[in-house]
């Protein structure tokens, strides 16, 4: 099975190149280095060239699993590789295996199989005719329409203006300065080279001050059957923001949970919104489920929270909190999320009705941990939440609604 | 090398090591809390008898604190006394630290340089990491490009808190260092803690591996072991059960809730099924 020593460059190439299509970024400095590498080590031992590879090329821990399988599949049959250079035949047959594949071990088999993957199942996009441009007075109109009332022309158009929708987040002190005229503390530094120029007088003595920075924004949108007619919306806003990052936030990590956690943060990279709600819509398969809210922030406390809130985050929880069981989880896993976090923002679609009272149990256990709760069901509602950050919510509805509690 | 030092070490991570030392790159260790990613530094520092210089990051780490600063303080004075005649740039005006130092000629060969849980540094002392790291220098404005003679031995490490970019990462040779298993675990714990019996050594790495599968908020980690077996042989236990455990697992857990699972019953039962697969190998 070993390939001869004059043709494993070639081969490498080609592995980096089947490695590409498992979805494992390679560049060609890496590959490069890589054939450097592998001449040091020596081609003699299977477990040595496999760490030489994979110590080269992979630079992210998700990636190791399909680095692992492509590398299992690639350097045990060369067939695979025939197959990949000429194209000819379409299906490959993979060696038999017992088990049922592991995700990784399937993407990486497709990878192999054909040239770019197989085309996934597409939900058909609805095919609107309508305006691009909506002028102001349509979209006047919508702001105070309850997402759930529009149609499908209207709800296009809110899309559309939730796109210019901008959130002001407090800034915090950061660790870095700048100067400062105003400022206390001197910039030795800057104040001696002045002080050269002027042949040795401080004339001027230069102030720094840290400068402001920005805090991190995390998603966690709830997609269950009771909230449809926003979570979509919600979707977007959250798209449009992960957009615009490094404006008034730093990084944005999204989250969705129906039944189970799932991390839309990579899929909210891509550019252009519609491709990004579809790659989100077949990554995560609990939309319009149940709900289960204790035990999905509980994964996420555990498995993303010290990861993504290590540096100083705004959370927005979208959901309508109507949790049925796991009361007293969900009561310890919102203290745990809130103890971890700058601001705890609760965006609850059912404030849409005037009469709303904290009634249902899930509703009462997370409202206390909260540090706000403001409505998220029209764009007058999410046009409030972005301009009221950081001088403060009017609508804020926790200290009305823990006044009920009592 | 790695082995004589007390650092064992699986076939893959030498292999590594064997790497970075041949094509001077720098490893980029990546892994839970410790699973032994500084001590792979103070290893080869040690083995290789080079100076280790270790650079701890945080946030607003920056050049002042890792690179170099200017003795304000003194080019004051002498700029006061010398009229502008001396360059009050001079290098007996710098004050080094430890990315300089490490670009620096050392009498036992290039050292070690460790930048511990680069995870704790902002985006901006990364971007700057890419310059020392590719080509070994580091600019000082008002000097010029300092570079290093012989590129000192580089180890990063993270403990995944956040991202670290991949322009940096592609630099560096990655490795991601996982938990032990029970023959590798029993090996560290017999070169560390010799001292531990070795019953008590098979019960506790046992406990432990069983412990990893539970679902915790944050699961050990071998130096939560090698902890574990000092308190252990500190307090004279022979053989662990549900008592001994409750008192020292301040030792293994660090976090209320995982104490309050595992003393709440779960001690117990891991136990019992040690004892069983104990008879059942008999």
């Amino acid at each position: 099975m070993t390939p001869t020593a004059g043709t494993l460059p070639d081969n490498i190439v080609y592995f980096a190149r089947a490695l590409r299509r498992a979805g494992v970024p390679v560049g060609t400095a890496q590959i490069l280095e890589a054939l450097r590498a592998v001449q040091a080590v020596g081609f003699t031992n299977r477990i040595d060239f496999h760490t030489t590879l994979r110590a080269m090329i992979v630079t992210r821990a998700e990636h190791l699993q399909v680095f692992d399988q492509v590398f299992s599949m690639f350097w045990r049959d060369p067939e695979f590789l025939e197959n990949m250079i000429t194209n000819l035949l379409p299906v490959i047959t993979v060696p038999p295996v017992d088990r049922p594949l592991k995700p990784a071990q399937s993407r990486a088999a497709e990878a192999m199989a054909d040239g770019g993957g197989k085309p996934r199942q597409m939900p058909e996009q609805e095919q609107l005719d309508i305006d691009a441009q909506f002028s102001h007075s349509n979209v006047e109109k919508l702001t105070q329409k309850d997402f759930d009332a529009m149609t499908a022309a209207e709800i296009r158009a809110a899309e559309t203006a939730i796109r210019t929708m901008w959130l002001n987040l407090p800034k915090f002190r950061g660790r870095r300065y700048g100067l400062a005229p105003n400022a206390v503390q001197i910039d030795r530094r800057i104040a001696l080279q002045r002080a050269r120029r002027s042949g040795g007088e401080m004339i001027h003595l230069p102030k720094r001050r840290a400068k402001p920075r920005s805090l991190n924004l995390v998603v966690l949108s709830d997609i269950s059957g009771s909230m449809t007619s926003y979570s979509r919306m919600m979707m977007h806003f959250v798209h449009s923001m992960a957009q615009a990052q490094g404006q008034s936030w730093a990084a944005v990590h999204g989250f969705t949970f129906g039944t189970r956690l799932h991390n839309i943060s990579p899929l909210l990279t891509l550019r252009d919104p519609d491709a990004a709600l579809r790659a989100i819509g077949t990554h995560v398969c609990d939309w319009e489920g149940g709900t289960r809210i204790a035990s999905s922030l509980g994964s996420f406390n555990r498995h993303w929270a010290r990861r993504v809130l290590s540096t100083p985050s705004v959370v927005l929880l979208i959901t309508d909190g109507l949790e049925r069981d796991g009361i007293v989880q969900l009561e310890a896993e919102m203290a745990r999320l809130a103890l971890q976090t700058r601001e705890l923002i609760w965006l609850n679609p059912l404030l849409r009705w005037d009469q709303f009272s904290p009634q249902a149990a899930g509703i009462r256990t997370m409202l206390p941990h909260v540090s706000s709760f403001v409505a998220c069901h029209n764009l007058d509602s999410l046009q409030e939440l972005s301009d009221g950050l950081r001088t403060g919510l009017r609508a804020d509805h926790k200290n009305r609604l823990m006044g009920l509690l009592k | 090398m790695l082995a004589s030092e007390g650092y064992v070490a699986d076939r893959s991570l030498a292999t590594l090591t064997y790497l970075s030392l041949t094509l001077n790159r720098p490893i980029f260790l990546e892994g839970e809390a410790g699973v032994g990613k500084t001590e792979l530094a103070k290893v080869i520092a040690k083995g290789l008898g080079r100076d280790l210089i270790r650079l701890q990051c945080y946030e607003g780490l920056d050049t002042a604190t890792s690179v170099y600063e200017w003795n304000f303080a003194a080019q004051m004075l002498a700029m006061r006394d010398g009229a502008g005649g001396e360059d009050i740039y001079d290098e007996k005006y710098l004050i080094k630290r430890a990315l300089l130092q490490a670009v620096e000629p050392h009498a036992s060969g290039p050292p070690v340089l460790l930048i511990d849980e680069i995870d704790r540094a902002d985006a901006p002392f990364e971007a700057f990491l890419l310059e020392a790291l590719s080509d070994f220098q580091v600019t000082v404005p008002e000097l010029g490009v300092i570079k290093a003679q012989e590129p000192p031995i580089v180890i990063l490490t993270s403990n995944r808190t956040r991202e670290v970019h991949d322009a940096l990462k592609r630099r560096c040779l990655y490795h991601w260092v996982d938990f032990p298993d029970f023959d590798r675990e029993m090996e560290i714990l017999t070169a560390r803690v010799p001292e531990a019996k070795q019953a008590l050594s098979l019960e506790l790495v046992a406990f432990i591996q069983k412990l990893r599968k539970e679902d915790m908020f944050k699961r050990p980690g071998l130096a939560e072991t090698l902890d574990w077996a000092k308190c252990l042989v500190a307090l004279d236990v022979v053989a662990l059960s549900p008592d001994v455990i409750t008192d020292t697992i301040g030792a293994v857990l660090k976090y209320q809730d995982d104490i309050a699972k595992i003393t709440g019953g779960a001690a117990a039962r891991i136990l019992e099924q040690i004892k069983q697969d104990m008879q059942a190998l008999q």
